[in-house]
């Protein structure tokens, strides 16, 4: 043990909150342009700087790609994706459809514990804030690599920081935007005339409803969005929630919240004895009848599921009037990534145009584009605009009014708090 | 054929290697990481760190109960169902009926069963919708807690039917080999009514013979997974559910947590084992003077009467969720109240028909696989005991048990771990011998009484004639095993379609089967898309199910005193 120990000595030790402040370092360190400029990683006998070079190398190249799977409309966007890419670059991508990424994390644990540097069997992760924190903060990626990518400057990150920013953790690079999603709730207005527009609606509406709303479990992804939407609406001073929690007086911030949800569970369903497992359970429960309104952080997601029979044909969508939360989602590639110039490729494809005009459609996904619109030419730009009506669908203008998400050490103090206090009644 | 015994020798122990080295490994690798000993995430120091933060969890207390009661509930209802029920109805046309129904039962795997009870009796459900809006004068669904109490009774039946095929198919079994028959004759002759005749006479010699399964089904049951996420309690869940969920933290730290939940859940299932055998003990004291008290008599009709309809209940409503998951497969928009989807659709199966072939082909070719390895392992082991004369050392038929009885939780993520430093590539042969893991226990817990009961004078006789071991083994006892084999097989099959995660740990995801894309699309909430794959899980093992049966009586048409020997 003691030969092996300072092999590892690099690596952080597990204190959480020592590796948050390591991670505090870190993101100034990779701000610095020189440093992440010498910092270029390099696969093979090519660096990121020679791209045709990184062409040359991934033709050939099976990348494997995983990504969540619950959703036939993604999952057919991106047999869409990889049937581009078989044609355009002679890869062949395939989509390993997961029920929960974390376990593509285990898997890159795994490899790293037993020494597999280069040879991983993940070649590119589809990945949201507090997995990429987790994997950043533990070496798990490779990287910086997303600036190098060519169309990353469509994206214009100098006046769309959001795409350099996930869960207020810079991305160094490290991952590649792809997507933006907002929560967005969603209402059946044959059973429910006028939406609540805010929290304190909600709760009134709730009681003179019980049993027809519900959020799913902590800690689910949606469950804990839920969360913090409420805390960024009741709390009086939201400055704290963009700075790592444990600078504030966390009990007095988030005092309101828990007088709110002591409030509100014994109107939800079930009495809030029982929470549906994830989102789309949720939305299940709305198909069903048993809820009168429900929220999802994919926007086209109502629309898409009432054209899918899932949801009741009177299905209505809309964000509350203080604006919700919304973010950007990312692609990264695994430290030990097996096809690295593949995965690059790839995640280079996903940001060009036509990839992303494609994925935009609401009848073929409707996940919002990260570029700028005006960094393209008169036809790409376009081919954005869509001029169809869709009674489920959110009104374009709404997605504006978008929430900054917290730092994520907020989330991660919510749902442990949220455990607590009612993960076992 | 001169190397037909040592080879025959040898197999018995490749077969103890293939179950003991993973699941040994298995654990080692969740070992470390509970101790503090995982430098990849920088845990390179030995503590008990984790073990205090796992104990400080809130409803650890509750989680653990509830693996314990529902794991215990549930098997004892089941036995208690099984027992009454070939009690009452040995010798008669109802059990051959049952016996049946049951193969194809057997094949419904446990998700998808969960999936359609929980559509069943769920507020919104079908039974809710039959009521409804008359005689219940709703027309939005009630918001009562089943199922997912907490007490987990909505979990307990859900894994009662499961298990009560299973049992059942088990007892049936083992029957011939405690001379049920003749003692149930005798002690009806000496005036016992059926049912008392059956507890008296022969349930003392069943139990021992179908005590390896209801253990089986106790571990199971106090360690699964699919089945407690749709049915079971989310506040607090049981443990099993808790470590998945804690594994798939994004927190990191949590893997260390997990590590130890891990460990802890294979605790627990040991002591819901240890518990039960306590209780046999004192069954057994307790009981011992009724059975010799003389009582010809003992509420038999009542009894009989439970046992024959909570056997109906748990087939009516396992093939209810089956009619439960066909209506979705066929919906369209199908909103509460209506009883029944209209119009009827065939929107989920034209959308999933594409994407339908690769997993269907993966999946049968790794199930024959692992079928077709597990049969090779297990007649050999039997075949082995067979050439020795003598039976298999206790504890080697405990290692064959291993993989039922320790909780996959507990070492199917330190199996990737072992996977990835044995340098075995994750695809089709990583997912083969890992369930091979899982069918090799069931192909011989199916096989070996018909094995072991062969008469041996039919090899005695073969020898008398001049046969060499080898061809005895394939000219007389083969052929005469037909049946069993085909039998064992189709279940082995069943249970490889089953397995979702060494599918997708030991593949890294790489190989779609319809069990895995069934849980990825169940994850995403259409239920159209989940029956759809749910039915064509069932279709495979049903094939095979089928083919078992029909397959001896094409084949072997000239030799039909095989069939019913």
């Amino acid at each position: 043990m003691n030969r092996i120990a300072p092999l590892f000595a690099r690596l952080r030790p597990r204190t959480r909150a020592f590796s948050r402040s390591l991670a505090t370092i870190a993101l100034a360190v990779t701000a610095l342009p020189s440093l992440a400029q010498d910092a270029t990683p390099t696969i093979g006998d090519s660096n990121l700087k020679s791209w045709a070079a990184i062409e040359e190398a991934a033709k050939g190249q099976t990348v494997y790609w995983n990504a969540w799977g619950g959703d036939n409309r993604t999952n057919e966007y991106l047999a869409w994706v990889a049937d581009e890419l078989e044609a355009r670059h002679d890869i062949e991508l395939v989509h390993v459809k997961l029920s929960d990424t974390g376990t593509a994390v285990s898997r890159v644990i795994a490899e790293k514990a037993a020494g597999n540097l280069d040879e991983g069997a993940i070649d590119l992760i589809w990945i949201n804030g507090e997995n990429f924190a987790a994997m950043k903060d533990n070496d798990l990626l490779f990287g910086p690599f997303a600036e190098a990518l060519p169309n990353y400057a469509l994206t214009r990150p100098q006046s769309n920081p959001e795409v350099r920013v996930d869960f207020t953790v810079p991305t160094g690079g490290f991952e590649a935007p792809w997507g933006k999603a907002q929560l967005t709730f969603y209402y059946d207005s044959a059973r429910l005339e006028t939406p609540p527009g805010d929290m304190a609606e909600l709760l009134d509406w709730a009681e003179d409803n019980p049993g027809r709303f519900t959020y799913p479990l902590v800690p689910d992804f949606t469950g804990s969005t839920f969360l913090k939407q409420a805390l960024i609406e009741l709390t009086n001073d939201t400055a704290p929630l963009y700075k790592p929690v444990e600078k504030s007086d966390f009990a007095a911030v988030t005092a309101p919240l828990w007088d709110y949800l002591d409030a509100l569970h014994p109107h939800l369903w079930r009495d809030g004895r029982h929470f549906p497992a994830s989102g789309p359970e949720m939305k299940r429960l709305m198909g069903d009848g048993e809820l009168s309104m429900a929220f999802t952080f994919i926007p086209s997601e109502p629309a898409a599921a009432v054209a899918d029979f899932q949801l009741p044909p009177t299905t209505r969508s809309y964000v509350l009037d203080g604006g919700t939360l919304g973010n950007v989602h990312f692609v990264a590639i695994p430290f030990n990534a097996s096809h690295k110039a593949g995965a690059l490729v790839t995640a280079n494809f996903l940001l060009s145009p036509q990839a992303q005009t494609h994925k935009q459609d609401p009848a073929v996904w409707g996940d919002r584009t990260v570029l700028d619109l005006d960094a393209l030419d008169e036809e790409a730009r376009a081919a954005f605009i869509d001029d169809r009506d869709n009674p489920a669908a959110l009104p374009a203008e709404a997605l504006s009014k978008t929430l900054p998400e917290p730092h994520p050490s907020w989330m991660e103090r919510l749902e442990e708090a949220w455990l607590e206090r009612y993960g076992s009644q | 054929m001169v190397f037909f015994s040592p080879t025959i020798r040898a197999l018995p122990w490749v077969a103890i290697a293939l179950l003991s080295l993973p699941v040994a490994g298995g654990l080692a690798g969740v070992l470390a990481p509970a101790l503090g000993w995982l430098p990849a995430l920088g845990g390179h120091e030995l503590t008990l760190e984790h073990w205090q933060t796992l104990a400080a969890t809130p409803g650890l207390a509750d989680m653990v109960r509830l693996s314990l009661t529902t794991g215990l509930a549930s098997a004892l209802i089941s036995l208690a169902i099984v027992m009454l029920f070939i009690g009452a109805f040995a010798e008669t046309r109802a059990l051959a009926l049952v016996r049946r129904l049951l193969s194809p039962l057997l094949a419904v795997p446990h998700a998808a069963a969960a999936i359609g009870i929980a559509f069943l009796l769920t507020p919104s459900g079908l039974a809710s919708r039959l009521i409804s809006p008359w005689p219940s004068g709703l027309d939005t669904p009630p918001d009562y807690l089943f199922p997912g109490d907490p007490w987990g009774l909505g979990l307990i039946l859900g894994l009662v039917i499961k298990e009560v095929p299973f049992l059942l198919l088990m007892s049936l079994a083992a029957l011939p080999q405690c001379q049920a028959q003749s003692r149930l004759r005798l002690a009806r002759s000496l005036g016992y009514a059926p049912l008392t005749a059956f507890a008296k006479a022969v349930l003392p010699g069943l139990y021992p013979l179908i005590r390896l399964p209801v253990y089986a089904v106790i571990a199971f049951a106090s360690a699964n997974v699919e089945v407690a996420m749709i049915l079971g309690p989310t506040t607090p869940p049981p443990l099993a559910v808790a470590v998945v969920r804690w594994i798939n933290d994004p927190d990191l730290t949590m893997r260390f947590v997990a590590s130890a939940a891990a460990l802890l859940q294979l605790g627990v299932t040991l002591a819901a084992l240890g518990l039960w055998w306590l209780g046999e003990r004192l069954v057994a004291r307790l009981t011992q003077a009724a059975l010799t008290d003389g009582r010809r008599h003992s509420g038999d009709r009542l009894w009989a009467g439970a046992g024959g309809l909570t056997t109906l209940l748990a087939v009516a409503l396992l093939g209810g969720s089956l009619v439960g998951l066909v209506l979705w497969s066929l919906a369209a928009w199908w909103p509460f109240p209506a009883t029944l989807p209209s119009p009827l659709s065939l929107h989920a199966w034209r959308g999933a028909m594409p994407g339908l072939k690769e997993p269907l082909a993966q999946t049968a070719v790794i199930g024959l696989a692992a079928t077709g390895l597990s049969l090779v392992l297990a007649i050999g082991a039997l075949e082995a005991e067979h050439l020795r004369g003598r039976g298999m050392a206790a504890w080697a038929e405990l290692v064959l048990y291993l993989p039922l009885v320790v909780p996959p939780v507990a070492f199917l993520f330190g199996l990737v771990q072992l996977q990835v430093q044995a340098g075995l590539a994750p695809g089709a042969m990583a997912v083969i011998l890992a369930h091979s893991l899982f069918v090799l226990p069931y192909v011989f817990l199916s096989l070996s009484e018909s094995y072991r009961r062969i008469d041996p004078r039919w090899a005695q006789v073969a020898a008398g004639l001049g046969h060499s071991p080898a061809s005895r083994f394939m000219r007389v006892r083969l052929p005469l095993l037909t049946v069993p084999i085909l039998t064992a097989a189709a279940v082995g099959f069943a249970v490889s379609v089953g397995q979702y995660l060494p599918t997708l740990l030991m593949s890294a995801g790489r190989l779609t089967t319809l069990t895995t894309e069934a849980v990825s699309l169940a994850s995403g909430g259409d239920r159209r898309l989940a029956a759809v794959y749910a039915l064509m899980q069932l279709l495979l093992p049903a094939l095979a199910f089928a083919l078992a049966l029909t397959l001896p009586r094409l084949l072997m048409h000239r030799r039909s005193g095989v069939l019913n020997p």
